[in-house]
């Protein structure tokens, strides 16, 4: 059979000359493979020699990183915030452990590791995906060190080493202030797939000024090369680079004045916040109760935390941002500007009766007993509802508004902190937006006296201090630069207008007794406050309430007390700082006027302010790290038992009125 | 012939080619020299001797006449069939397949040889075939049948690579004796309908090759990381190479097999691109002389084997570079005279005598 299908005569020498054919084919296909191989050889050795050269070094080098020493945060004048000291530590590589029990087993006893230690690195090696290291301990003594050291070979998987620790010379004064920082979460590096977020001893910053001037605290890691065998092995050590610092932080605070604010705050749950009114710079910041930032580096433990977290001082929030409260009757100098700045007579009187009829509700003054006809200087200094109830109405919501806005209320400020929240002024369309109900003319009366829907963060309060103060469009900074210069932009408010309610707040404060606030008088020769306070109601007072005469929230327990605010400035005439304090539960404004007389003190004579704290302190239980170590004492001993607040006597009017 | 002190036998000899070779595992040598971290033990020492002891065999296998060769063929071919049963019977196990026939003396791996016993075979078969039937199916089925029974048997060790290298000397004598053009093209067609098939037949090794052949970086650290190692070997050598001694990827031993299948990567690694390219033409040298060899030959036996051989050093050469480059899957072929190891330079060297062989048989009838 023929596969072709026909015949066809073949003869030796046709298959002698098919077979030259062919060997010709077979011998160029050889060729053309050869030239394939040397290009593809040529291919790799030259197009992409880079790619192969790097992969190759990456085989040989192997790079341990040492991590950078974090930026410096310093105050106005370069006193340390936040600094970085040596400290010895030891960690567990979970790749390397061969028998995890027997190994913590060992470390627990020279490391005197407690139930809460173990558990917690058990918990820690559980999630651990292998290559991230475990903190077993921080800050180790350097004897313990050395014997964790010597054996390491017997305890493999072990890695101790030396390195820096953030630490926070003010503690919990500057808790909030500054954040904190801690080991870099396992999703960072699954993301970015930076060596040095798993490198043992390396933080980030994980809230506040630490967490968002990440880059520019954090410096660039060193690195310590050697060049091992595929399996491993060291074969020498090649070139280390040194890691660099990461850059200072200079900040506006000053740090004398914030641990003040913050130890004078004492056991309230609170927040005072100091600014600069000619610069904007913010001096002091702080919301107290606060967490030591130093507790979070080294991972804190599960106690400490929840005890934290059951604190009803809330000591994990950052008030000065985070907390929204009304804002009382600190909006009634902003009132009073807005009334000016719509053409009111400032002498025109209003007779406050103790009570203003608005449709079928009736609203009650302060003092019941009312304060007859009154001006706006005398309705600001004696804090009179009726008035600012009466020519709010006139003013209408709609122009009290964009006032309270040009303020710094309800505003977002670009500042370097973590869960920042805006208040709210209301007005007329967002009522409607939000509530599809019309605006009324008693939600015009609430607004008026900072009651209803108006909210703020204390930060904002201190910014409305400032403004009101300088009369001028302060933006609050936190971050020193000498290029900021003072700031200018105005309110488009007169002189004689804010002269006007400047000498109004004076006399709050500096009256002899007329005033609401004049247990805040400084106790400086030749430097005035001025001020108003204000207070928030927490709870309603019913008729009910009312008819048994509980006006006075003082007297209730502390978590229905009204919140007590005051925001003031000194010099009263030529005004140099504002400030603004805010007490949760603190019942009305005085004693957060006594608050604010004390930290202005310390601006203008810090000693007599350090007697006036040493006093309160004794009462208090010492000072700050003294109090929280107690707590925590006593939180160990009793997981139920929540510290119980202690607050400062409030002075009211003998009949139990308070004013607002 | 002219008369000189050199002994006419030793005249006649190739030396043309003699040196090329001696060259090519001179060159391995002193790669094997610097693979061992500079020693000439344990592989460079021993990989001379065994080319000095294959190269005198060699020698002694170019006196053989033409006659001779072709009276071996049939036997050769059935004992390294019978043999291939014996390993599959009775074999022992070693590297998870089996391939090696213990004889406490030396162990012997007949499908080593049998891809010269192969072409022997095939070969001989044409040249008894009359040549009016070269068109016929008888032309056909008893060569397939001569290739298929050892492919099947070695691939069933399983040893991929080799069974591979069978079918492909084979087919080339096939190819090269007349066997109609188009049968080719439907067995080609034919070959890649099965690649679906043979894929799910084969080992789980074999097919993981594969997968990583096509997509090395898949498993990095496992079996891709050959591949890797040995293409980051090849590239980083650069033009000329990192220098004699001074490759980090063979001493530090990121390149596995770096003496052995891979040390064409360890001497790309030294030598660069330069290297490369020598080995490759030096190659090429001695298959243009094989071939040469083929085309003079006088019978249709001597210009059917000695093509075969040459090509079978070919496909040696051509598996090996192309897999360390990553062009075909990691098969195990070693890179004849320069790979340390005897069989596959035993194999190539008695490809060489026998060469000879015809060469000198052509010169002695003419």
């Amino acid at each position: 059979m023929n596969l072709l299908g026909r015949s066809r005569i073949i003869t030796e020498q046709a298959l002698a000359y098919s077979f030259t054919r062919r060997a010709m084919v077979l011998g160029a296909g050889q060729f053309g493979i050869g030239a394939l191989l040397a290009g593809r050889m040529a291919w790799l050795a030259i197009a992409q020699k880079d790619k192969y050269d790097k992969l190759a070094e990456s085989n040989r080098v192997q790079s341990q990183l040492i991590p950078p020493r974090r930026g410096w945060i310093v105050d106005r004048n370069g006193l340390p915030i936040a600094i970085n000291r040596t400290n010895f530590r030891v960690d567990l590589i979970p790749d390397r452990l061969q028998d995890p029990d027997q190994v913590i087993d060992e470390l627990r006893a020279i490391l005197n590791l407690d139930r809460d230690d173990v558990q917690r690195i058990k918990d820690a090696l559980d999630r651990s995906p292998g290559y991230q290291p475990v903190p077993v301990a921080e800050d180790v003594p350097y004897e313990k060190f050395a014997a964790i050291s010597v054996r390491q070979l017997d305890l493999p998987g072990v890695a101790p080493s030396s390195g820096y620790a953030r630490a926070y010379p003010a503690g919990a004064a500057v808790g909030h202030l500054v954040g904190y920082v801690g080991p870099a979460a396992i999703e960072d590096y699954q993301r970015t797939h930076d060596p040095l977020l798993i490198t043992p001893g390396f933080k980030i910053g994980k809230e506040g000024i630490e967490k968002v001037m990440e880059p520019w605290l954090r410096g660039r890691p060193g690195a310590k090369r050697t060049e091992v065998t595929a399996h491993g092995k060291l074969v020498a050590d090649l070139t280390t680079r040194p890691e660099e610092m990461g850059h200072t932080l200079k900040l506006t605070i000053d740090a004398p004045l914030q641990e003040y604010a913050a130890r004078r705050l004492g056991t309230n749950s609170g927040s005072a916040v100091v600014i600069d009114t000619v610069h904007g710079n913010i001096l002091a910041m702080v919301s107290m109760p606060a967490y030591d930032p130093a507790s979070f580096a080294d991972g804190i433990s599960k106690a400490e935390y929840a005890m934290l977290s059951a604190d009803d001082h809330t000591p994990l929030q950052n008030k000065v941002v985070q907390a929204l409260y009304p804002p009382g009757s600190t909006v009634k100098p902003m009132v009073a500007l807005a009334l000016l700045q719509a053409g009111f007579d400032p002498q025109e009187r209003v007779n406050c009766s103790g009570v203003l009829r608005v449709g079928n509700g009736l609203f009650h003054c302060w003092r019941h007993s009312g304060h007859g006809p009154i001006d706006m200087h005398r309705a600001i200094q004696q804090s009179c509802d009726v008035y600012f109830w009466t020519m709010g109405r006139r003013l209408g919501i709609d122009r009290l508004a964009p006032m309270a806005r040009a303020m710094g209320l309800a505003q977002h400020y670009p500042l370097p902190l973590t869960g920042q929240r805006s208040g709210l002024v209301p007005d007329s369309a967002w009522k409607l937006a939000r509530y599809k109900h019309p605006w009324t003319q008693a939600d015009t009366v609430n607004a008026s006296i900072g009651q209803g829907y108006f909210l703020i963060k204390p930060l904002e309060l201190a910014v409305m201090a400032s403004r009101i103060a300088s009369g001028k469009a302060l933006e609050p900074r936190l971050i020193a630069n000498r290029r900021y210069g003072p700031q200018g932009g105005g309110l488009g408010l007169t002189d004689e207008q804010l002269a006007l309610v400047h000498a109004a707040m004076r006399d709050v404060i500096n009256s002899g007794g007329a005033g609401t606030a004049g247990s805040a008088r400084l106790q400086v020769p030749g430097v005035e406050m001025a001020g108003k306070t204000g207070s928030a109601q927490v709870r309603r007072i019913t008729m009910a309430d009312r008819a048994a005469g509980r006006t006075n929230t003082m007297l209730q327990p502390w978590k229905y007390r009204d919140h007590g605010h005051f925001i003031g400035f000194a010099p009263a005439l030529e005004p140099r700082y504002a400030i603004a304090v805010s007490l949760e539960h603190g019942a009305h404004g005085a004693a957060a006027a006594q608050v604010a007389r004390d930290i202005m003190t310390f601006l203008y004579a810090p000693d007599r302010a350090q007697t006036t704290l040493a006093a309160l302190e004794q009462g208090w239980g010492g000072d700050i790290r003294t109090r929280m170590a107690a707590q925590a004492e006593r939180w160990n001993a009793d997981h139920d038992s929540s510290p119980t607040p202690q607050q400062e006597a409030p002075e009211a009017d003998s009949n139990g009125e308070v004013p607002d | 012939m002219s008369r000189g002190i050199v002994p006419t036998t030793l005249a006649r000899l190739p030396w043309g080619m003699l040196l090329l070779i001696t060259g090519i595992c001179g060159f391995g040598l002193v790669v094997l020299y610097s693979a061992a971290n500079g020693n000439v033990r344990p592989w460079a020492f021993s990989q001379a001797w065994h080319f000095l002891l294959f190269l005198g065999g060699a020698i002694w296998l170019s006196r053989f006449r033409e006659e001779q060769i072709k009276a071996i063929a049939w036997p050769l071919y059935f004992g390294l069939v019978i043999l291939l049963v014996g390993v599959e019977a009775l074999g022992a196990v070693g590297g998870g397949s089996r391939r090696w026939l213990d004889i406490k003396v030396i162990r012997l791996q007949p499908s080593e040889f049998m891809k010269i016993g192969i072409v022997l075979a095939l070969a001989r078969f044409y040249d008894l075939l009359p040549v009016g039937e070269i068109r016929a199916w008888s032309a056909v089925w008893p060569a397939a049948m001569l290739i298929g029974v050892p492919f099947a048997l070695v691939m069933v060790q399983p040893d991929l690579g080799t069974a591979l290298m069978i079918a492909f000397g084979g087919m080339v004598v096939m190819f090269l004796a007349g066997i109609p053009k188009r049968l080719f093209a439907v067995g080609i067609a034919a070959v890649a309908a099965l690649v679906p098939v043979a894929l799910r037949m084969m080992h789980d090794y074999q097919r993981k090759r594969i997968e990583i052949f096509l997509n090395p970086e898949s498993d990095p650290q496992g079996a891709g990381y050959h591949i890797i190692q040995s293409k980051i070997a090849i590239g980083s050598g650069g033009l000329t190479g990192k220098g004699f001694l001074a490759g980090t990827q063979s001493h530090l031993d990121y390149l596995p097999e770096g003496h052995t299948d891979f040390v064409f990567a360890t001497m790309a690694e030294e030598w660069g691109l330069v290297g490369g390219i020598g080995i490759i033409f030096a190659y090429l040298l001695v298959i243009w002389w094989g071939m040469g060899v083929a085309s003079r030959a006088r019978t249709r036996f001597g210009r059917l084997t000695a093509a075969g051989l040459t090509t079978t050093i070919f496909f040696y050469v051509a598996i090996n570079l192309a897999m360390v480059m990553g062009l075909a899957p990691v098969v195990g072929i070693p890179l004849p005279l320069v790979s340390f190891g005897g069989s596959a330079m035993l194999t190539v060297l008695i490809c060489l005598g026998l060469l000879m062989a015809i060469d000198r048989g052509r010169e002695r009838r003419g």
